[in-house]
């Protein structure tokens, strides 16, 4: 349905800047915020933008799930300082998407309503410690994957916002294996907890890439575009190759009985996804999504005082200087 | 009590204070008003998190009998914390939560600096890095304190009954005892009561600026910083974050 959408506006954006517009990204040039721009690609961007600053938002949710059971100051400190980097992605994405002329209220509520949706991954709940691990292992790991091409992406303040959070992801993602590697090392019921983990969270991992590219609705234009770099299955297949020899560098059980090295085509085999959960819970049925959803529609509704405190005492500052100047 | 004994206890209601401020304060993580006071909050709670592993780590240390920073944080009993009563009462609503960091940072901020020049060197060492942090933690604080109280109606009435609610904690940070005069003798930190001054000096201008009344009353809580008697809420926070401790001893994390 939004593939056609899009395609509906392309029809209307003059042709003759449509064709300069791709030539400049054919050249590798980066197209800037007040550069003209197809109507779709303004769309498209707002909504992956926006998609991924709400993710870093909700992110939160499970990961301070566990900073007040933390079992160490050093991780209840290396956790804190995670979860201020994911908060200040977000901050940087919704500073991008504004650029395209959409206001950070605007997309907040658009969250909030359920009109835009954050990555399916964060529907999952976090049970046991070692999740902390898992979630940046796997899920930073993942995310990685997903954000190194994007640094290459032709909108320039979403390419320069990539370059930052990848650094700040590939530090996340190796101590998230620091933290589950102490778990699988340890003791008979540590070890279960990864195993767990590992377990519960390696489909939804997978999950974060999309659907396979026989399903993938956004595909098309947004590679000619520049917006997406590689196809949802390509980028699966490099975490999948990637996090198998990791799982069995931990000693932990591979959670899908189907991986195995095919040495025909040089990557592991593996079982997919079931899309049918993976619909569910971008329809709103996963675990988490009612809950996640409430937290934050509450903390925004009991923040409206203080936000509106605050402007108000802005104004009267503001106000106090022009008249005595 | 000898004077080592008196420097446990100090670093205790040192180390104590900003570990249970900081895990308050972390509760809020992904709950707050707007995206900045996400960052802001966790990053208060960090720094203070960061403090206690330097005070309690001194603290084990001083005690001499092999105990980390986290056995010290992760395997006490209520009994046996030095906090303030102030850093244990709940959050509340994000006003009380920015009030109670105020009123703490006021103090913090004082004390810091006195102990910036205390003749244990390694006292003067963690005071001179905490104080650059709480700098920032009092800045903020008066900023918000002020900015909420001097908003709108119903951000005056909030804060306003948070200074109230507040208000009865505050004298415990001026109490002064054996271990207190034990450490103004060795001259490693200052007499509590000898800061109430420069805390009223400093409190009643930040106040004034957000047009809160600072409540008559000189009544204060006491039973933290001894440990004689907490509030009843000390226990609940305890119970969450010593739980993995508690459930699985021994094991490396």
């Amino acid at each position: 349905m939004y593939a056609q959408m899009v395609k509906s506006e392309a029809a209307q954006d003059d042709p003759e800047k449509l064709a300069a517009f791709q030539a400049r990204i054919d050249a590798g040039e980066k197209i800037e915020p007040k550069d003209w721009m197809p109507a779709a690609y303004r769309k498209t961007l707002i909504r992956q933008i926006g998609q991924h600053a709400h993710s870093e938002i909700v992110g939160q949710l499970p990961e301070g799930n566990w900073i007040t059971r933390a079992p160490t100051l050093e991780r209840k400190a290396i956790l804190l300082a995670k979860v201020q980097d994911e908060a200040g992605h977000g901050l940087y994405l919704y500073c991008a998407a504004e650029t395209l002329g959409v206001s950070r209220d605007e997309l907040t509520e658009m969250l909030l309503d359920g009109r835009m949706k954050y990555s399916s991954i964060f529907n999952y709940p976090t049970l046991n410690w070692s999740d902390i691990g898992a979630v940046g292992w796997l899920v930073d790991g993942a995310a990685i994957i997903n954000q190194v091409p994007l640094q290459r992406t032709s909108f320039g303040p979403y390419s320069r916002a990539m370059i930052r959070v990848c650094k700040e992801e590939s530090f996340h993602a190796r101590q998230g294996f620091d933290a589950i590697r102490k778990m699988a090392e340890g003791t008979p019921e540590q070890k279960k907890m990864a195993q767990d983990s590992v377990n519960r969270l390696w489909f939804p991992a997978l999950m974060m890439f999309g659907p396979s590219d026989k399903e993938s609705v956004h595909s098309e234009q947004s590679m000619a575009w520049k917006i997406k770099m590689n196809t949802n299955d390509e980028l699966r297949q490099k975490f999948v190759d990637q996090t198998v020899p990791q799982i069995e560098f931990l000693g932990l059980d591979l959670p899908d009985p189907g991986i195995k090295w095919n040495e025909e085509r040089g990557h592991y085999d593996y079982t997919d996804p079931d899309w049918s959960e993976f619909f569910d819970v971008i329809k709103g049925n996963g675990p988490c999504n009612t809950d996640r959803l409430a937290a934050r529609n509450k903390a925004w509704d009991d923040g409206a005082w203080v936000r509106d405190g605050l402007m108000a005492h802005a104004k009267k500052k503001a106000a106090a200087s022009v008249a005595a100047e | 009590m000898t004077r080592d004994e008196a420097f446990l206890q100090f670093l205790l209601r040192m180390g104590d204070n900003t570990l249970i401020l900081g895990h308050r304060v972390s509760e809020w993580c992904g709950h707050s008003p707007v995206l900045e006071e996400d960052i802001a909050l966790a990053n208060t709670a960090l720094d203070l998190i960061g403090q206690t592993q330097f005070w309690l780590g001194l603290a084990g240390e001083v005690q001499g009998d092999g105990k980390s920073a986290d056995d010290i944080a992760f395997l006490r009993d209520v009994w046996d914390f030095r906090n303030l009563l102030l850093v244990e009462v709940p959050n509340g609503d994000f006003g009380r939560t920015l009030m109670r960091q105020f009123l703490f940072d006021a103090w913090h901020s004082i004390q810091l600096g006195h102990l910036m020049k205390s003749s244990d060197e390694r006292v003067a060492a963690i005071a001179e890095k905490a104080s650059k942090e709480v700098a920032y933690h009092l800045e903020r604080s008066a900023d918000t304190v002020v900015g909420l109280g001097d908003g709108t109606e119903e951000s005056h009435r909030r804060m306003q009954e948070s200074l109230d609610y507040l208000w009865p904690y505050v004298g415990e940070m001026f109490q002064s005892d054996e271990v207190d005069a034990e450490m103004v003798a060795a001259g490693i930190a200052p007499d509590p009561a000898s800061l109430r001054d420069d805390y009223d000096a400093l409190i009643t201008r930040i106040l004034a600026d957000a047009t809160l009344t600072i409540p008559d009353s000189r009544f204060g809580h006491k039973g933290g910083r001894t440990g004689k008697m907490h509030t009843e809420h000390l226990g609940h926070l305890l119970t969450q974050m010593q739980w993995l401790q508690r459930a699985y001893p021994g094991s490396n994390w």
